[in-house]
């Protein structure tokens, strides 16, 4: 079993292998293709966070056990899909506690921050502030 | 000036992004500024920074008469009457909210009506339904037809006695239709109704002449002309200004200040309370005087022709749709890529170094009415070059490809 700062520590090093902006959209393509459909039933409005340019789904739960957090999403934009594949592949299955003492910085070592950083535009800034936000009402 | 030389003049060009050659063809969003526009801004910050309209000294003296030079080119601009009816904004929102509040405030009341219509950016919407939420209004829209275009037959029926203001923009911004405001402005006149026009999307690419269009209000930002952010204008007629309450309370738009009450300064220092962004309406001066070096016709008949190419080099496109076809039209070309985020589509652009915008480009009623929820606008302006629609062209066709 992985632990949260693994799943970091490979995906930075899968990215930081890739030297252009192209490469690296090409791969986060591939990770919204390879992502598991989400249900529809779960694609309410309460799971929709809406940007200006694209929206994302995210579903979050908690394990039986209430030791993990299980994560489901999908966005109408390829990239902007990616991108949540990648915060679901490395949040999904974390504790609460482990989400909350993990910083935020890899994004900017995946090279993925202006799309987390462009305020509501896409909607993934507010999906890894409701994951952090589901990990502490969870934790509480 | 060629247009290769007009490249010169933008240093913002001159760079590369994300190690490609910049193309930019988001100018509707706002222009980039030619070197005589930044180098105004760099001397006032540096050398002449002082207020204005108070102070004897030297720069104070200077600044103001420098402030004031702008007012008179910008009437000239536009050929106003009078100096006096031009006002300093933030910009065209700034305007817009100016007139929503204090033409709002004397000549609208519970129960009248105001005409806006599809084609408005929420710029020209959101201020009217703060003042409905003050005031019991009723909000109009001009329908569009299936080409973009108003329907000026619908735009009559809206008129009845208790229309009080029209308020419609001259450009879209989505669309780029090119609304036919002599006649909507002559029709609201015969009806006793004043209007408004949001020329935000229209000063770039069209010779305003406010008297001969004769409208009321005229309202546009200095950024979207080469200008700098931050400074908008609001032309109004000098004998509708002359009713208007104040907008915004402050130093600068007072006569006598008393314990209870005030009295106000003359037009336009009325409507510009505290200290506004000097140096910027000193930079706007420049951007102004590099539109009339190169000629306002002579610009139309470039833009003109540049989105002719434009129509025609993406037309071809395998899956693109331009949105609306409009009688007219100016500035910019929307489209959509089929089976294609236009989130993707903006980022697989911005990998090339094309800008463009991409979403709902703040007009969520047109976006409802198209029935579209996302879609790309290229905008241009005097120093895109064919070769820049090109580059777009291919770097549409590479999006494809990619996903």
């Amino acid at each position: 079993m992985t632990t949260l700062q693994n799943r970091i520590n490979d995906a930075i090093s899968e990215f930081s292998t890739l030297e252009n902006i192209e490469d690296r959209y090409r791969l986060l393509i591939t990770y919204g293709k390879n992502l598991p459909p989400m249900e529809v039933s779960l694609k309410t409005d309460d799971n929709l966070i809406r940007g200006c340019q694209s929206q994302v789904w995210l579903h979050a739960t908690i394990s039986p056990s209430q030791d993990k957090i299980i994560l489901a999403g999908d966005s109408d934009a390829a990239i902007t899909k990616g991108i949540a594949a990648l915060l679901i592949k490395i949040y999904s299955e974390s504790s609460p506690s482990e989400i909350l003492n993990t910083k935020t910085d890899f994004i900017d070592k995946i090279g993925i921050k202006e799309h987390l950083s462009q305020n509501r535009s896409n909607g993934l800034a507010a999906m890894l502030k409701q994951i952090i936000f589901f990990a502490y009402s969870k934790k509480l | 000036m060629s247009t290769t030389s007009i490249k010169e003049y933008f240093p913002a060009l001159n760079q590369k992004i994300r190690g490609k050659d910049f193309t930019y063809l988001d100018s509707a969003a706002t222009t980039l500024k030619p070197r005589s526009v930044i180098e105004a801004l760099t001397q006032y910050y540096t050398y002449d920074t002082a207020n204005i309209h108070r102070g004897a000294h030297f720069l104070a003296n200077k600044g103001t008469t420098a402030f004031e030079d702008t007012r008179d080119l910008v009437a000239n601009f536009i050929n106003a009457a009078h100096r006096e009816e031009i006002i300093f904004t933030k910009g065209t929102t700034d305007s817009i909210n100016l007139i929503a509040a204090t033409f709002g405030e004397r000549f609208i009341n519970d129960g009248d009506e105001i005409i806006l219509s599809t084609l408005e950016h929420h710029s020209n919407i959101i201020p009217w339904q703060l003042l409905s939420s003050r005031k019991k209004i009723t909000i109009k829209y001009i329908p569009i037809d299936g080409n973009g275009d108003l329907i000026l037959s619908e735009y009559r029926k809206l008129f009845t006695s208790k229309t009080k203001l029209v308020s419609i923009t001259h450009v879209s911004n989505v669309l780029g239709t090119v609304n036919p405001i002599k006649e909507l402005i002559s029709f609201a006149h015969t009806q006793g109704v004043p209007i408004l026009i949001d020329g935000a999307q229209s000063i770039n690419h069209i010779l305003i002449d406010v008297q001969e269009l004769d409208c009321d209000f005229y309202a546009f930002s200095a950024h979207k002309m080469f200008g700098p952010n931050g400074v908008g204008v609001l032309y109004a007629k000098q004998t509708i200004l002359e009713e208007l309450p104040p907008y915004q309370g402050g130093g600068n738009m007072i006569d006598q200040v008393g314990e209870i009450s005030s009295t106000y300064n003359k037009i336009p220092h009325k409507f510009e309370a505290g200290t506004p962004a000097i140096g910027e309406v000193i930079a706007f001066a420049e951007a102004i005087k590099f539109i009339k070096a190169i000629g306002q016709k002579q610009i139309s008949k470039y833009d003109e022709d540049l989105l002719k190419y434009t129509i025609t080099k993406l037309s071809p496109i395998s899956g693109l749709k331009i949105i609306g076809n409009p009688a007219k039209r100016s500035g910019v070309v929307s489209f959509t890529l089929e089976n294609v985020h236009s989130y993707d589509l903006g980022s697989i652009l911005d990998m090339q170094g094309i800008a463009i915008r991409t979403g709902n480009h703040c007009a969520q009623q047109l976006m409802k009415c198209l029935n579209l929820t996302s879609i790309a606008r290229a905008s241009f302006t005097i120093y895109n070059t064919n070769s820049d629609i090109d580059r777009l062209a291919d770097g549409i066709r590479k999006v494809k490809d990619f996903l």
